[in-house]
């Protein structure tokens, strides 16, 4: 059966990953490519690269840690941050990357998605969305931008389901809410999405245990789980999360 | 040995690519038919749309390529859309494809809790024995992206398959000819020995 993802998002700044609470703060933990190595020996399914500088110096970077981890790792693996234009997509693409997300640059642009999704197909066009917890919204939750800086008129599901229509593949749904509190992740707004869209939904935002991953796998009804900060300290090592998982009956991909 | 990579335009080769490389293979990438003729093994790859992936397949002489190459005797390897457009026909935009394999290739019916496209890693259960899969456990899992799935229209033709709304083809072979609907070079460990297998068969 098609067993649940386990990605592991490494935010890199001017070559470094690098990790903040709630958009605030950051503090550089380690070179990417050896980590990326180090996930991928574990037997993670998935990684992702949050390109977290905003310079055309630290774009450079990025590309040259894009190309050392196609190099070395053999599983599917997206890049997103700043990315604006079907060349900046190209770029990264070239360089080795399997998917591209895009998430305020989407918002500002949401043609992005559609000429992404024409020019590489909706496989490698993912939607990153940062959404906030607002009583206004229609359906309860607010998109909101630029790491949480800025509101906008969107409301989350309207807007998944408006990017599901223009070509998106896959969302990756972040709660601003939950998101480095490392209580858990955001069920109700997962959930809500997840069963609104027909495409793939992968939730992020608040892990701190197993447990957690479990819960949004089930009950949020997402079809793979973001961690970060579980595992970049030495918590938890990707088999100790997957055994886990695997006595909770979630179906995971054995470590080989 | 010299493999080529035939390339037409449909998604990045890059990953086929990089997976060849650390595997020290001597590859080359082209849309030149001529070139990828003289070529010991073909690796013909592909994500994208059939009917759009066939049309430029017919401009730039490949479609000819890959059945000559076929009755060449000479091993050839497709992966994903490549795979499918090795089967006779495809419901995506009722598309005519090369008819290597006898089977079809149908989009998965919308089902409740199953998303399209199928994405993410699933079992590969082996059928009809086959010395790709040396080394490989059986129930393995492989990396899937796919909204349309082959149907192998020949039991014995079918070495592997997969549950995903229903049970496909995940693996054809005909003697020197073998596809697969997921993607090796995105596989892992497994991944990489099945491509290292396909380059170290001697007799298919």
């Amino acid at each position: 059966m098609l067993q649940k993802r386990i990605i592991i998002c490494l935010d890199v700044r001017d070559g470094k990953t690098t990790k903040g609470v709630q958009f605030t703060g950051n503090v550089d933990i380690g070179d990417p490519v050896s980590m990326a190595r180090e996930y991928y020996r574990q037997g993670v399914d998935e990684l992702v690269f949050y390109d977290i500088t905003a310079s055309a110096e630290g774009r450079g970077i990025m590309i040259d840690v894009v190309r050392k981890v196609a190099e070395q790792i053999f599983i599917p693996f997206s890049v997103g941050g700043g990315i604006g234009s079907a060349r900046d997509m190209r770029e990264v693409l070239l360089a080795g990357a399997e998917k591209i997300s895009i998430n305020s640059q989407a918002v500002l642009k949401p043609h992005l998605i559609e000429e992404g999704a024409s020019l590489f197909g909706s496989q490698c066009i993912v939607l990153g969305m940062d959404a906030k917890k607002d009583a206004e919204m229609p359906n309860g939750y607010r998109v909101v931008i630029n790491g949480g800086r800025t509101s906008t008129d969107l409301d989350a599901l309207e807007w998944a389901q408006t990017a599901e229509s223009l070509g998106a593949g896959e969302i990756v749904l972040n709660s601003i809410d939950a998101d480095g509190t490392k209580q858990g992740y955001e069920l109700a707004v997962t959930r809500l999405i997840s069963e609104q869209v027909g495409i793939p939904v992968v939730a992020s935002g608040g892990a701190g245990e197993p447990r957690h991953l479990a819960d949004v796998l089930t009950e949020g009804k997402a079809d793979a789980a973001l961690i970060a900060s579980m595992v970049h300290y030495g918590q938890c090592t990707v088999p100790e999360i997957k055994t886990a998982l695997r006595n909770m009956n979630i179906p995971v991909r054995p470590v080989d | 040995m010299k493999v080529g990579i035939v390339d037409y335009n449909s998604g990045n080769l890059r990953s086929v690519e990089l997976a060849l490389a650390h595997l020290g293979v001597d590859y080359l990438v082209s849309q030149n038919p001529r070139m990828l003729a003289d070529a010991d093994r073909l690796v013909f790859p592909g994500v994208g749309e059939a009917r759009a992936a066939m049309s430029v397949l017919a401009e730039l002489g490949l479609d000819d390529l890959i059945k000559n190459f076929a009755a060449s005797g000479k091993p050839l390897l497709g992966i994903c859309l490549g795979c499918q457009i090795l089967m006779e026909n495809s419901e995506e935009r009722a598309t005519k494809c090369l008819g290597i394999f006898p089977g079809e290739v149908r989009r998965f019916e919308s089902k409740a809790g199953f998303k399209v496209p199928h994405m993410g890693w699933n079992q590969v259960f082996h059928k009809n024995r086959h010395p790709i899969f040396s080394g490989i456990p059986d129930g393995a899992s492989f990396y899937f992206v796919h909204s349309y799935y082959v149907q192998c229209g020949d039991e014995p033709l079918e070495i592997a398959a997969t549950d995903y709304v229903v049970p496909f083809t995940s693996g054809v072979a005909k003697e020197n000819v073998v596809a697969f609907q997921f993607h090796p070079e995105k596989s892992g460990k497994h991944g990489l020995k099945l491509l290292e297998n396909f380059f170290s068969i001697s007799e298919f």
